[in-house]
């Protein structure tokens, strides 16, 4: 037992650290170091989810079920694993459209319905405040269960003034009005809140987790002893299967709580606050998505533990809702009991935090601003951001107060310990509309309205009125036998349905009325333009960017108009702000040069709905400009010019890259063009130093012998003659590129040339000790359209190289000539040393000679560049065979017919018709 | 193209997800049997549990 100053003390120690956290992540905001951005911070406050239902809930119900606290985690985890889809869906859409809660969002969709907005809100407050005030409960009995001796009657009620529970509820308002609505922003970010929140999911993980380590390794050896001594006992043993003989695994009601936990992760206001209104990136959610099922992995992890102990350790009559705190208690460890209450106090505290901001915003927005806008002295009020302040803030401690007075009414009633999963069922009535709406453009707003409307009436007839009457406050006569007796409106077997779980029966038929009505009324009429121009936004939302959104306004407005309309919600200030930041986005000079077109008033219109509601913005922007309403054919249009511009700019896109690989393909020619300059030079200077100053030892000795006067002169006539060769071929080859060559083409034939070629090199081949083999076909060849010279260019090109390369005495070169149906093939072979496999492109590269410099024999390096484009403008191709044995093997192959004169680009260009 | 992909994989997650954990798949677990001392029913959920988040982390984590 701890004294009752001891736990006050630690809970109001723990309160004012939250409070310091979340001044510290205000700040940081501030400063513009924000420790919210991030991936596992946004994971950590999604953990909010976790509130003390399951914090002290699971390990009751997990005592008296075994694994069924399961799919109320594995749902969520479901959900996860869609959350890059549909979560990130619903981040876009908020963020396109500023909205700041699930009634927004559900109205929005519809044409900006105010009755939609307050439906959901309405929903939102029933389902949510006994919720609270299950907070407050889990607060309270663990609180006594601390501070009273063991066995000791639970006390009477004290008087509401000494009520530790009204403090608890007032200082949570306090801390929720302080961090989250100290100022009026149109994202409604609130930074400090979840650095607060984040810091409570780790200390209520860190508390739950000790608790769970004690319990296994402290009071059993290891969970093999603590699963060891539990299987023992029949009735514990029982526990751990998912069927018993006498209770089948009710499936159903298993894929039921898994399919509404998974709903309800995305539907509870207060998880759309953190992972939708709070998220700062939607990259953040990358990592999220795994991290916090991973959360809800790990403070699951000693659920069965802790209540297996407990079981064993207090026996069967103990309150198993508190096992966390009381069996650290009865063995003596009070500090760990204390630990363990300070996180469930977080638990509790975080989920009451951030369901007050997520629904105040709704009642303010949603419920009483329409109203209050009605009123004509504030309509006319020139200033409103006070009032706006004003409301919310008394939202928030009207929330509270109605969580804390259901608390005390309820007490420990029947219908404050099933209430979590009622809630669950509530927020689960926005799936069809919500979710549907987001993927299907027919949806109307009819169709909403009624499927909420009547899921939500079946979920309070079948589930929420027999819970209330369970616990006592009414006759529960007619769950039993149906309201006047009717046995086919009974309640929990509606219609005579049974075989059912009460939750798995109210679910079927809520949802069922909830999605035919949303379907069926939806297809009733076509969509009005309002409802498709907010469908075509929120279907597509993902296929277009923020600047793209097509934006169905027409009308005619004032920019001053704007502005003061601006300036009442939002502050003059923050207006003023708004207006030059719009200004400067746009390219106009100033406020006063703002265009006031369609998208300043949608511009206005999506600020204002983040402070007021789109619903409630929708109203007021209508207000002050005149419009012109839409037909359908304008919302098409619109939308049809909205794709057009999207259209464009992906053209211009692929118009600037394309325009980009042009450039660079320029400036890497040019570059060749370069080198292919700094070549020439080079090889034009080798010969002409060697001629100069041969020339110039001459000169300087006129005493000169006649035998060396005369070899001096052999060389200047051999290195002219280079030169001269080098710059024929250098002019030819620029011809042939440029497409200035003449081409003389007549009738070739092909033996007669090769035998000529051969004949022409015989010469050489036979200095060089080498014997050259002509093989050609027995029937001779018909003619080949080619340029003769060219050809025989080609040849005495191939040829002296492989007189060059072959070794002196033994060498050996082969002329061939193939035919077939296409062409003809002519092959040099020698039995030189070939060609690396890594020059064999290389050697056709101006300049490019192969071998090493050393043991190169002399040549200009363009000659088999030049044949090469030679044999291309005949439709052929120049190569080096790569599978000729020793040796290398140059072959080409020209086409009977030639193709068309533009065969090979630049070559064929200025060719002769 | 590969944004699809991504898409597929995480649809083709979800159904697996909900086939493992719902009947009748997830009754094959539950069995008299123990495993390194744990039942052999809770311990296979919460490893199809694990099994499930690590595939996720997986393919959100690859930098594609």
């Amino acid at each position: 037992m701890l004294t009752p100053a001891l736990v006050l003390g630690a809970s109001s120690a723990y309160l004012l650290l939250l409070f310091a956290v979340a001044w510290w992540g205000d700040r940081r905001a501030q400063q513009g170091r924000s420790v919210v951005d991030n991936a596992w911070v946004y994971a950590l406050s999604m953990a909010v989810y976790c509130t003390a239902w399951t914090y002290f809930g699971s390990v009751g119900r997990a005592a008296s079920g075994g694994v069924w606290f399961l799919p109320i985690y594995l749902g969520p985890t479901l959900a996860m694993l869609l959350a890059w889809l549909v979560l990130r869906r619903m981040i876009r859409t908020a963020r396109t459209h500023r909205i700041t809660s699930i009634a927004d969002f559900v109205a929005s969709r519809y044409g900006k319905s105010p009755l939609l907005a307050g439906l959901v809100t309405l929903i939102s407050v029933v389902g949510i405040v006994p919720y609270i005030a299950l907070q407050l409960k889990a607060i309270a009995s663990g609180y006594a269960v601390l501070t009273m001796p063991a066995g000791a009657p639970a006390a009477g009620a004290s008087p509401w003034w000494r009520d530790g529970m009204l403090a608890v509820a007032l200082a949570l308002a306090c801390f929720t009005m302080v961090f989250g609505t100290r100022r009026l922003d149109s994202t409604e970010r609130h930074e400090g809140m979840v650095a607060a929140i984040a810091f409570e999911s780790v200390v209520k993980l860190a508390a739950f987790v000790a608790v769970g380590v004690f319990v296994t390794w402290g009071l059993f050896d290891g969970p093999g002893a603590l699963f060891a001594r539990a299987l023992a006992q029949p009735d514990l043993q029982a526990l751990l299967a998912l069927s018993q003989p006498e209770r089948p695994f009710a499936y159903g009601q298993w894929f039921a709580l898994t399919m509404l936990s998974m709903l309800s992760v995305l539907l509870l206001p207060r998880q759309f606050q953190v992972m939708v209104v709070e998220n700062m990136r939607e990259q953040h959610l990358r990592r999220a998505a795994w991290l916090f099922p991973a959360y809800l992995l790990a403070i699951n992890l000693f659920v069965l533990p802790i209540a297996l102990g407990g079981l064993m350790v207090l026996g069967r009559g103990a309150d198993a809702d508190t096992f966390v705190l009381s069996l650290p208690l009865a063995v003596g460890q009070p500090g760990l009991a204390l630990a363990a209450f300070v996180g469930g106090l977080s638990a509790a505290t975080g989920m009451v935090i951030v369901e007050a901001i997520a629904v105040s915003t709704m009642v303010s927005n949603d419920l009483v601003m329409p109203l209050l806008l009605r009123l004509p002295g504030l309509a006319r009020r020139a200033d409103l951001t006070g009032v706006l302040l004003a409301i919310r803030r008394a939202a928030i401690v009207l929330v509270l107060l109605l969580g804390y007075l259901y608390f005390h009414l309820a007490g420990e009633a029947y219908a404050l310990v099933s209430i979590g999963l009622i809630s669950f069922a509530a927020v689960a009535q926005f799936a069809p509309a919500l979710l549907g709406g987001m993927y299907w453009k027919g949806g109307t707003r009819e169709g909403a309205l009624a499927g909420l409307l009547a899921g939500f009436a079946l979920w309070a007839y079948t589930l929420m009125l027999p819970s209330i009457a369970k616990s006592g406050w009414w006759d529960s006569s007619f769950i039993e036998h149906g309201p006047w007796g009717v046995a086919l409106l009974r309640p929990e077997q509606l219609l005579g349905l049974t075989g059912l779980d009460n939750l798995t029966h109210s679910l079927f038929w809520s949802l069922l009325a909830n999605a035919g009505l949303f379907v069926g009324l939806s297809l009733l009429r076509t969509p009005s333009p309002r409802e498709t121009s907010q469908a075509l936004l929120f279907v597509d939302v993902l296929d277009r960017t923020q600047a793209a959104q097509p934006v169905f306004w027409r009308g005619r407005a004032q920019v001053a108009d704007l502005q003061a309309l601006a300036a009442r919600f939002l502050g003059a200030a923050q207006a003023q702000r708004l207006f030059e930041d719009y200004a400067r986005r746009s390219g106009a000079a100033g406020i006063g040069h703002i265009e006031p077109d369609a998208r300043l008033v949608h511009f206005v219109e999506t600020e204002l709905a983040g402070a007021i509601g789109s619903a409630s913005a929708r109203v007021m922007v209508a207000s002050v400009v005149e419009e012109e309403a839409l037909d359908m054919d304008d919302v098409l249009r619109i939308l049809d010019e909205a794709s057009q511009l999207r259209a464009y700019s992906h053209a211009l896109e692929q118009a600037s890259a394309e325009l980009r690989a042009a450039n660079e393909r320029l400036e890497s020619l040019d570059r060749l063009k370069d080198d292919f300059m700094s070549s020439v030079t080079h090889e034009l200077r080798t010969p002409l130093t060697s001629i100069r100053a041969l020339a110039e030892l001459m000169l300087a000795e006129p005493q000169m012998p006649q035998a060396q006067r005369q070899q001096f002169l052999g060389i200047v006539v051999a290195e002219s003659e280079r030169l001269s060769r080098l710059v024929n071929q250098v002019l030819d080859m620029a011809k042939i590129e440029s497409g200035q060559a003449q081409w003389h083409d007549a009738d070739v034939d092909l033996s007669a040339l090769l035998r000529q070629a051969a004949q022409t090199v015989g010469e050489l081949v036979h200095e060089r000790g080498a014997e050259l083999v002509l093989e050609l076909p027995e029937t001779p060849p018909p003619p080949l359209r080619a340029d003769r010279d060219r050809l025989m260019q080609v040849l005495l090109n191939l040829l002296s190289n492989a007189a060059k390369f072959v070794p002196a005495g033994r060498g050996r070169i082969v002329l061939r000539l193939r035919t077939d149906a296409h062409g003809a093939t002519v092959e040099v072979q020698d039995n030189g040393p070939g060609v690396p496999e890594h020059q064999r492109e290389l050697v056709f590269e101006k300049f490019r000679q192969g071998g090493d410099a050393a043991r190169r024999p002399q040549g200009t390096g363009l000659g088999l560049p030049i044949s090469r484009q030679i044999v291309q403008h005949f439709g052929g191709r120049l190569e080096l065979r790569p599978d000729c044995g020793q040796g290398a093997c140059f072959a080409f192959t020209l086409p009977w017919t030639p193709p068309s004169e533009q065969t090979a680009p630049g070559a064929a260009a200025g060719d002769k018709p | 193209m590969r944004t699809r992909l991504l898409q597929q994989r995480l649809l083709g997650l979800f159904a697996l997800a909900l086939l493992l954990l719902n009947f009748p798949l997830l009754a094959l677990w539950d069995r008299d049997v123990l495993v390194l001392g744990l039942p052999l029913f809770p311990a296979a959920l919460f490893l199809l549990w694990a099994l499930l988040i690590a595939l996720l982390a997986w393919l959100m984590e690859r930098t594609d």
